[in-house]
């Protein structure tokens, strides 16, 4: 009898997304929106990416307003750092500037255009150098990692409740590799199918990867929950 | 050799788990999870954690001050042309003849 019943739904939270991003709510992306799908993009849209492609600096004030927030958002959750995430933003809309004649719409713009935004951050991440590992190696399965790591006794469960600066403190504590898969798919709501096509990692990878990180922050919750009832 | 006949264990269950996780596979309809107290509680933490990841870090707006910068810098390199770009040529070249 499943008496206890476990929710299941970990995997995509289709409901959960703004992927179009253009019609983001202004105070949260995370607008419950209907699904829209990354490979219907809004005509209008395409209208404004053609004219920005062809070098009309309105449109790409147009492009920039549309996208601005989640790109923001998305250095921001990776540096934790106000200043700096200005910095990759207007590094990543440069880049933007540069490269939109290439775009061949093979990919969905705003998948496209994280792909860059990430690139920048990451490269930001690597010049600084710090106890970061590269996305490189944390694509590379690591060894200590063996399924029994999870056990644990189930009375240390998190029991449903988290308290969220913990948990975000926790995120920031991730390696690189992990806290960007971990912010792509559970925070901004990219599936898996996105995310390796922004990361070059296979599907089966970005679903591992994934893993790895909640199960590190689980780790962590779990010794925060720990030392608080030692204390 | 089926896996009807015996039992998984939890290690080759949470080995498992990422993939079926991913792949959105009703992981709590699972036999082992059914019969396992430990897993259960694993995924259900995994669970809260991804639930509460909906909340983390709210969407931010950039200041205003931003897309002049940028508006700056795209107009200096539209003018110097180089700044790390290969296509530092936006006119062809003259051929004088
Ligand atoms: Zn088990």
């Amino acid at each position: 009898m499943p008496e206890s019943p476990v929710p299941t739904q970990l995997k995509s939270q289709e409901s959960n997304n703004t992927r179009d991003g253009a019609s983001a709510s202004p105070s949260r992306g995370k607008a419950h929106a209907p699904f829209t799908s990354a490979a219907t993009p809004d005509p209008s849209d395409a209208m404004v990416l053609a004219r920005a492609q062809a070098g009309d600096h309105h449109a790409f004030a147009i492009l920039y307003s549309l996208h601005k927030r989640r790109i923001y958002s998305l250095c921001l959750r990776m540096v934790g750092n106000i200043a700096e995430a200005e910095d990759l933003t207007q590094e990543a809309f440069l880049q933007l500037h540069r490269k939109i004649g290439t775009f061949r719409g093979d990919s969905a713009f705003s998948t496209w255009l994280h792909r860059l935004a990430i690139n920048v951050v990451l490269m930001q991440l690597r010049k600084k150098g710090l106890s970061l590992i590269s996305l490189d190696e944390a694509m590379e399965p690591a060894p200590e990692e063996g399924p029994g790591r999870s056990f644990g006794a189930p009375d240390l469960t998190l029991a449903g409740a988290i308290d969220r600066l913990a948990l975000e403190r926790a995120v920031a504590d991730l390696p690189a590799g992990y806290r960007l898969i971990f912010i792509l798919h559970d925070v901004e709501g990219f599936e898996h199918n996105e995310i390796a096509a922004m990361l070059d990692c296979s599907i089966g990878n970005s679903k591992s990867q994934l893993h790895k990180a909640r199960l590190k922050l689980r780790e962590a919750l779990r010794s925060n929950a720990q030392q608080e009832a030692r204390s | 050799m089926s896996n009807k006949y015996r039992k998984m264990s939890c290690e080759e269950f949470q080995a498992q788990l990422a993939e079926m996780i991913g792949s959105g596979e009703n992981v709590s309809e699972n036999e082992h999870i059914r019969s396992c107290e430990l897993c259960r509680a694993l995924l259900a933490d995994l669970q809260t954690i991804a639930d509460a990841a909906r909340d983390l870090f709210p969407v931010e707006e950039p200041p205003e001050k931003l897309w002049e910068k940028i508006e700056t810098a795209i107009k200096s390199e539209s003018t110097n042309g180089t700044k790390g770009s290969s296509q530092h040529a936006p006119h062809p070249p003259k051929v004088n003849l």
